[in-house]
């Protein structure tokens, strides 16, 4: 079997890239999809622990959590969802204000 | 055992440069367009991953969540916003210090794996604790909806969904 740590670094990795994005593009959207690529990296690595981790999947356990990690994994999913519906109506929302979605050029509120 | 691993390993490099390289570019493509198909890439990289990882599941819940709609979404704020993506300037100004901090961040992370698992006692597993049933998905369903594990979570979750819905529709809402 591939061991944890290789799965950890992917993750570490992927993480990264999403960090580089995020900080760099200038396109709202492209930032947008950086934090995707973050929250892909978290979700990869919750399951490789509890893959690993995990001794018991039986929920009909007394005080059993066996499934947790791939729970979490489940209620970030949600999140993400709900985080890229509402991000990208503010991009349009933006875009219809403003007609720019580059990030930096969203400053109204410096001056 | 052996030729179980050595499949494994194979899947486990392809994934890996779908997941990785998808990744590098959607940061580095100048089309943005390019970008979200390079997505799309990735994340069914990370789906082939949890297949590896035994959660069936959660690979459908990507493919079918991430890659069906989240990025769908995605190319639909493109295309509204097509005047955007002739512009030449993909990267602000400070993109060199974000580089040096994710260059960073994952020389750190990468230190800290390798610390964490060498040594007398490894920190970090080498092997499964057991090796699953098949069954994991049925688990997943009876924890999910257990009232005594994540019952309150999951309604909370379809609650979260429905204010994101009327937020994005409200928020993105012509006004008249």
């Amino acid at each position: 079997m591939v061991p944890l740590t290789a799965y950890l670094v992917v993750a570490a990795f992927l993480f990264c890239v999403g960090v580089y994005g995020t900080l760099a593009r200038r396109n709202a959207i492209a930032i947008l999809m950086s934090i995707e690529l973050m929250l892909n990296a978290v979700n990869l690595n919750l399951v490789a622990f509890w893959r690993f981790n995990t001794t018991d999947t039986n929920p009909l356990n007394a005080l059993q959590t066996g499934m947790a990690g791939q729970a979490f994994t489940a209620f970030v999913f949600v999140i993400a969802a709900a985080e890229a519906a509402v991000g990208l109506a503010l991009i349009i929302a933006l875009y219809r204000a403003r007609q720019t979605v580059i990030a930096e050029s969203a400053d109204s509120l410096k001056d | 055992m052996g030729s179980v691993d050595w499949v494994q390993w194979l899947a486990f490099g392809i994934l890996t440069l779908l997941t990785v390289g998808g990744a590098l570019a959607v940061v580095i493509d100048r089309n943005l367009f390019h970008s979200a198909l390079w997505l799309l890439l990735s994340l069914f990289g990370v789906a082939g991953l949890f297949v590896l990882l035994n959660a069936p599941f959660l690979a459908a819940v990507q493919v079918l969540v991430y890659m069906g709609a989240i990025v769908i979404l995605i190319i639909f704020a493109i295309m509204l916003t097509r005047r955007m993506m002739g512009i030449s300037e993909t990267v602000n100004n400070q993109w060199w210090v974000g580089a040096i901090v994710a260059i960073i961040a994952f020389l750190v992370i990468a230190f800290v794996l390798a610390q964490a698992g060498t040594g007398a006692h490894p920190l970090l597993v080498r092997e499964p604790l057991t090796t699953l049933s098949g069954r994991t998905v049925t688990d997943l369903g009876i924890a999910l909806v257990d009232p005594n594990q994540y019952g309150l979570p999951f309604e909370l979750a379809s609650l979260l969904l429905t204010g994101a819905m009327i937020g994005a529709i409200v928020i993105a809402r012509e006004d008249d």
